[in-house]
């Protein structure tokens, strides 16, 4: 089982800030992206979404980093503070 | 605390003189502070009622504290102090405060600007508007991709 955190207007569109998610054989946040976006709405809204931005663990992440039980994964739009 | 989000205001003459109090090495500091406008770049016939910033707990603060050790990795500074709050902001308040020592100027003036490039583009924040027309997200801007990408790496 993973956490799946949404921030900003992410967390608008889907719905809801967070979601435990089943791993089952997915290896890496390019495989969650799919099975996420393949349950259809809110999730389908993820592919359209510009510049997507992802963090694994609290680091920024990228379609190749793997995933593991536990880990902790954040969706977002481009960061804009200061 | 070299990193701190709070939601209150900070006193930047206290910080200051918190900040290099007793340090001897320090021959200068070098600082910035943020504050929201109200002018609407996008919409310029509007105006910015308030603003509301969300962050990501937690990895706001291990974003922070990973630019500021690139930063020290960069240049030989003492110290870094980031104060950034997030909640709800009116027109004219600090948002955001930066403040870097070192021996010399230079090196003050660099890791101090370095610090806000990359927080820009790289600290889990969002920001939302509301105008007298309604509520919206800000877009991250090209240019501050720009500006953190001078520093290369």
């Amino acid at each position: 089982m993973i956490r799946i955190l949404y921030f900003a207007y992410l967390r608008e569109k889907i719905g809801f800030p967070e979601e435990r998610f089943e791993l089952s054989d997915i290896a890496d946040l390019a495989g969650l992206l799919r099975a996420l976006t393949a349950r259809g709405e809110p999730w389908a809204q993820l592919a359209q979404v510009r510049n997507l931005r992802c963090a694994v663990n609290q680091e920024m992440a990228f379609p190749g980093t793997p995933l593991k039980d536990g880990d902790e994964v954040a969706f977002f739009p481009p960061v804009t503070g200061g | 605390m070299p990193v701190r989000i709070q939601t209150e205001d900070f006193d930047p003459g206290a910080e200051l003189a918190a900040f290099s109090a007793g340090d001897t090495r320090i021959g200068a500091i070098a600082s910035f502070i943020g504050l929201v406008r109200d002018a609407h770049e996008a919409a310029p016939d509007q105006r910015i009622l308030e603003m509301t910033l969300e962050h990501y707990p937690g990895m706001t603060e291990k974003a922070l504290q990973g630019i500021v050790e690139e930063a020290k990795t960069r240049w030989p500074v003492f110290e870094i102090l980031v104060i950034h709050r997030v909640g709800k902001l009116f027109p004219n308040e600090r948002i955001v405060f930066v403040a870097t020592s070192a021996a010399h100027r230079g090196d003050a003036f660099h890791a101090c600007e370095f610090v806000m490039d990359y927080l820009k583009t790289r600290a889990p924040f969002w920001k939302r508007e509301r105008t007298p027309t309604g509520a919206h997200w800000v877009d991250a801007r090209e240019s501050d991709d720009v500006s953190a990408a001078r520093w290369g790496g």
